[in-house]
């Protein structure tokens, strides 16, 4: 397991633009191709989605996930189709690396009658239930307790199922979150406890916020197992999240896993970053986690640079489908708005 | 047919359900704890013995992963049964009942359902501010949520059965005066509103009031404890001449409009009767909508009796004039009629 400590809220050390894989087992060729193509989906779905907001055609705000694509990727590669996945407010990553289609998603951000919400959630609850991703929850810490929950029913209901719930280092101190773990914890409920640790709550340093020098130590207090990993290496966040997964779905309980990773962008579309310094940026970007990850893939697998051009074509042609989806769908009906308070 | 106290028919209806359909379970701060109390008020006493300990979950005392859970667990396949000791500890879980439980399906396009239930006890009884309050409005005004209050023994067992069964989450408010007076842990003053309660299955469908008492000069809108109160001064005032239609609405969401309406076409005259403060309560937007929709046949201005605005007191003698009575309730409907 690529293990790593780092002082929150510093530049991180040596750039490491060679990945060192873990020592566990990799998924095979086409699923280490796979890590991949969702990385650069993401990646490339929030630069248009970006273009496309300051465009005027997407309303509201965005939260990006640009820089963070290993942990959404890794995360949901290592779960089976049926898992469930909680989100927060900065979900269209999640969303697509469990598989929502990109289509319904651009229509849900456009605002769209065929979003994946029927445009009533928009971009900080996209989601797709029958998916098995609940809407994204976008009130930091409110979705531990209901992530305890599906673990609860999938205890009670034998479906063999984990619930893998994301929130990042702002969450930790939300009275929900503790709630929610230890809650996870006695019960030893089949969850993954994802803390995306990507060093800033809006604009606050995680250092400002926490005594402790990770997240992951909380973990004892729970008594619980917690590991930091460097969540921008793919492969150590798929590894982790494979035997944290294997653990729940064995009765044996939750984890919590703290990934180390950084949001190139703005917090929303209104932070312009003037709170970090730009030599701390640089150095992330030099981590980047699908450079880093590609380089290793051209290193190790033969065969890789037309494998990775054709991951490229074919997500520019996703994304630009998504894009002709949501352009030409209709605008919900304005009366829309009486359905789906209650189920009939 | 058996005699039940409100306690006794809740608990019917939860070991009935649970019975019935292996999803059902329930939730909560020493409800199955063996040798404790059944929750705060007996509800649950003995259904872990049946049912074990998963169905009849003992939890921390972490009133927002008990919301929480319930909600995530009844998106994901079980009809939860959550459980809080004292209402007033509802908003604890404000942000799991409000923002998650209330909006989960509408913002997720239709696409899932959150089946469960909310049980709160509320009520002045001597306890002082934070174990007394009448909560019922503030989720009156969350859209996705509806709120049942069961004021007799037949009412509680159909409504909770009617609750558990609903696809949407529902609060059941219960009044601590109202679980029984027999038993551990009666609370002191409580009235045994004892009734026949059928063994076998049925409902109270959500969103039926009841006439109480049938009158033709005015009418009094009362729920839970306020109901045998407005009942009693309904009978001083039939010595008096005056013959008072009480109405319990049994449902605040979504409210029986029509059976109210139809009571004041008749009498003319409306009094609601509430525990809750009297600002911005059930009570006043059914006076809203009255006065929207039976202007014409008012023959004196619609009266609310609540309790004041003030945090609810301690002192018995304080918390008399707090809640409303019977001497109040018969004073204002003799001054509109």
């Amino acid at each position: 397991m690529a293990e790593m400590t780092l002082p929150a809220g510093t530049v991180p050390p040596a750039p490491s633009p060679m990945l060192t894989p873990p020592a566990g087992p990799l998924p095979e060729r086409d699923g280490l191709l796979r890590l991949y193509r969702e990385m650069l989906l993401i990646r490339q779905f929030e630069e248009i989605v970006n273009e496309l907001y300051l465009q005027g055609k997407i309303p509201s705000t965005l939260h990006l996930y640009i820089g963070q694509e290993a942990v959404a990727a890794g995360v949901c590669g290592a779960l089976q189709p049926a898992d469930w996945v909680l989100s927060t407010h900065r979900p269209h990553g999640h969303a697509l690396a469990k598989g929502v289609s990109p289509g319904g998603i651009m229509a849900e951000l456009f605002g769209k009658a065929t979003g994946t919400c029927k445009a009533k959630g928009g971009s900080m609850h996209v989601g797709d239930f029958t998916l098995g991703m609940f809407p994204a929850i976008a009130i930091v810490g409110g979705n531990l307790p209901l992530a305890a929950g599906a673990g609860y029913a999938s205890k009670i209901l034998k479906d063999g199922k984990v619930t893998a719930v994301f929130f990042g280092e702002g969450a930790v101190n939300e009275g929900a979150w503790h709630e929610g773990v230890n809650a996870c914890a006695i019960w030893d409920l089949p969850v993954v406890l994802v803390c995306e640790n990507n060093l800033y709550a809006a604009s606050t340093p995680v250092s400002q916020a926490i005594k402790t020098a990770t997240v992951a130590e909380r973990a004892h207090g729970y008594g619980i197992p917690g590991l930091t990993i460097d969540g921008n290496d793919v492969l150590a966040v798929y590894q982790a999240t494979r035997e944290a997964a294997e653990r729940a779905r064995r009765g044996a309980g939750p984890t919590l896993i703290e990934c180390l990773t950084y949001r190139q962008c703005g917090h929303s579309r209104s932070d312009p970053r003037t709170y970090r310094a730009k030599e701390e940026e640089a150095a992330w970007k030099l981590r980047d986690p699908i450079d880093t990850y590609g380089a290793w893939l051209r290193q190790t697998q033969p065969g890789a640079e037309a494998a990775l051009a054709a991951i490229q074509t074919e997500v520019t042609a996703t994304i630009q489908a998504a894009i002709e989806f949501a352009e030409t769908s209709p605008l919900p009906d304005p009366a829309s708005i009486y359905e789906d308070v209650f189920k009939e | 047919m058996t005699k039940m106290s409100i306690a006794e028919a809740l608990r019917a209806a939860i070991r009935s359900e649970m019975r019935r359909d292996a999803r059902v379970v329930c939730l909560g701060e020493d409800i199955g704890i063996p040798g404790g109390f059944g929750g705060a008020f007996t509800v649950t006493l003995g259904l872990s013995d049946e049912f074990g300990h998963e169905r009849i979950l003992d939890t921390p005392i972490s009133e927002a992963a008990i919301a929480g859970m319930a909600i995530g667990a009844a998106a994901c396949g079980l009809r939860p049964i959550a459980d809080v000791q004292y209402g007033d500890f509802l908003f604890n879980m404000m942000d799991q009942l409000a923002n998650q439980a209330a909006k989960l399906r509408y913002m997720s396009g239709g696409t899932l359902s959150v089946p469960m239930v909310m049980r709160a006890p509320i009520g002045a009884t001597g306890r002082g501010s934070q174990h007394a309050q009448s909560l019922e409005a503030f989720f009156t005004h969350v859209p996705g949520l509806k709120v049942v209050a069961p004021s007799t023994a037949y009412d509680a067992k159909g409504l909770l059965t009617a609750a558990i069964r609903d696809d949407n989450p529902v609060l059941v408010f219960e009044h601590k005066l109202l679980y029984g007076s027999k038993g551990a842990r009666t609370e002191k003053g409580a009235l045994s509103p004892v009734g026949e309660v059928p063994e076998e299955d049925y409902i109270v469908p959500i969103g039926q009031g009841i006439v109480r008492r049938a009158g033709k000069d005015l009418t009094i809108v009362a729920n839970l404890l306020m109901v045998y109160r407005a009942l009693a001064a309904a009978d001083k005032l039939a010595e008096q001449g005056i013959e008072a239609e009480v109405i319990d609405p049994r449902t605040l969401v979504p409210l029986d409009k029509a059976l109210i309406l139809e009571s004041v076409r008749k009498t003319g005259r409306l009094l609601i009767v509430e525990e809750d403060n009297l600002t911005n309560g059930w009570g006043a937007e059914i006076a809203a909508l009255m006065a929207d929709e039976a202007f014409a046949w008012l023959d004196a201005p619609i009266k609310r009796l609540a309790a004041p605005d003030v945090p609810p007191p301690f002192a018995p003698v304080l918390e008399q004039n707090y809640v409303p009575s019977e001497a109040k309730i018969i004073a204002t409907a003799l001054a509109m009629c």
